[in-house]
């Protein structure tokens, strides 16, 4: 009975991050469209797109490492959702926690990336080869930013897990975005990265790259790529809540809270143009490395 | 159920529904006509708010635009490119010169009509076509799609060997590979 209810929490929590992130997807696109004075695509638009997008045939097939690609990353989306604690207390959205899964989860959130690499290496196609190489240029730089933030706060709290850290938070009553300051900011320059939104779209750069590693990926390849990039922005977004901002008690203050971190990528692009591979290494290698540092500092003096 | 006559027309009815209200254009911009595409898409015209989007590669997109004339050079990419994209695709004519030449009618290196080579499902008429009509022409393939009418790429596979001699009688070094789906 119980495996029975852990079942369906994991299938409703499924379907709860893919209809936020797409929904969230669509909201972005709106507010992109009223930022540049248009009236822009309504809000559902990106669920449209996906339905398409499924009804597609798709009569592409470059070998099987190209098929695997998608799933790889699907896969690593869905299997990293079942590690973050959506609401404060579980709830009817049980997860796989364990004493140390931070640990395990910065390993999980690259699985995904490298088999979409090697799936657009088979494609053969220059332009997918180019862009997984600046995608993990990219992911070298934010990922040392963002494991300094972590283990600044897991040095901290003297824990290393997600509801360990959760609770700590409960406990004392701040938020972790007040309490260590410093990881916060390492944390958020490194979501910049994370998200890839202007100025650090490098790797997608629709008119450069022509879309890069998904250029040889039309149809149902592209409708399982795109919910699984809505259900990972769902799961960053969780997580940053989870460690910074207190988590939430329920779905409404979930909602409210992801959406304002969110906003943090999304509006910083759209006032900013693309940056170069190397120029986007350097500034994730300047001042996010810097508070990085400052946090771990900080997390062994306090 | 699901393959009862009346489900499926349900399911059709949903899937020209999406199809329409998502078009993802891949502009084939060698003609001049590459020049109203800009304003068509950004904030004095807005075709986002009908859906249109600009694909980046042939795979992901379902309208192929050809703005202007066609080369004799160009066309043979054009076909390569049409080949690519996926099911359901459409085509369009974008200006006078892919009706019958237009200003181009005597030109000895360009195509006259490109419904000789590829299957257009919708013509915007014009030289040039201002943005209004542009989005007109979007307007008339969403309305050709929901009715499910919109079936260039059908009349392609049936009639594949007429177009196919067409397209080998322009080009004459032909050297690509034959798709047969």
């Amino acid at each position: 009975m119980e495996m029975l209810t852990h079942i369906l929490g994991a299938i409703a929590t499924v379907i709860l991050a893919f209809v936020v992130g797409m929904t969230y997807g669509g909201l972005v696109r709106k507010i992109t469209a009223r930022v540049q004075n248009r009236l822009g695509p309504p809000w559902y638009q990106n669920f449209i797109d996906a339905y398409k997008l499924y009804g597609k045939t798709t009569a592409i097939h470059h070998g099987w490492m190209q098929i695997m690609g998608p799933a790889f990353l699907m896969v690593s989306s869905v299997v990293t959702l079942m590690f973050i604690p959506v609401l404060n207390n579980g709830g009817w959205f049980p997860n796989l926690n364990f004493e140390g899964d931070l640990i395990f989860l910065l390993y999980l959130m690259v699985f995904g990336p490298l088999g979409m690499a090697l799936g657009a290496g088979q494609t053969g196609n220059p332009n997918s080869a180019i862009g997984v190489t600046r995608g993990l240029s990219q992911m070298v730089g934010f990922e040392i930013p963002w494991v300094m933030a972590l283990v600044a706060l897991m040095i901290q709290h003297d824990t290393t897990s997600i509801t360990g850290l959760m609770e700590a938070q409960q406990q004392s009553g701040t938020w972790m975005m007040f309490s260590s300051p410093f990881a916060f900011i390492a944390a958020v320059l490194a979501m910049l990265g994370m998200f890839r939104y202007s100025p650090f779209d490098i790797v997608g750069a629709p008119t450069e790259l022509a879309s890069g590693p998904v250029s040889e990926n039309g149809g149902k390849y592209l409708f399982t790529m795109m919910s699984s990039g809505s259900i990972f922005a769902f799961v960053k977004l969780t997580l940053y809540v989870d460690l910074f901002m207190g988590g939430a008690d329920n779905l409404v203050i979930l909602l409210l809270k992801t959406f304002a971190i969110y906003m943090i990528p999304v509006l910083y692009g759209l006032v900013s143009p693309r940056y170069r591979t190397e120029q986007s290494i350097r500034f994730f290698w300047g001042w996010p490395l810097f508070f990085g540092v400052l946090a771990l500092i900080y997390a062994a003096i306090f | 159920m699901i393959n009862d006559k009346n489900s499926q027309k349900i399911v059709d009815i949903i899937q020209n529904w999406s199809r329409k209200h998502s078009l993802w254009v891949l502009a084939y911009g060698t003609g001049c006509g590459a020049i109203e595409i800009p304003p068509t898409m950004t904030s004095r015209y807005d075709a986002e708010r009908m859906g249109v989007r600009g694909a980046a590669t042939p795979r992901q997109a379902d309208i192929l635009l050809i703005t202007g004339y066609l080369t004799t050079k160009t066309l043979k990419r054009v076909i390569r490119v049409y080949e690519q994209m996926q099911d359901p695709k459409y085509v369009i004519g974008f200006g006078s010169c892919t009706i019958n030449g237009g200003m181009y009618y005597d030109s000895y290196n360009t195509i006259k009509v490109l419904d000789k080579y590829l299957p257009v499902d919708v013509y915007i008429n014009g030289c040039m076509p201002r943005p209004e009509s542009v989005l007109a022409g979007f307007g008339k393939l969403q309305e050709l799609i929901g009715d499910g009418k919109a079936n260039g790429a059908t009349k392609y596979k049936e009639n594949l060997e007429w177009y196919k001699a067409n397209q080998k009688k322009i080009i004459p070094n032909w050297v690509m590979p034959e798709y047969n789906w």
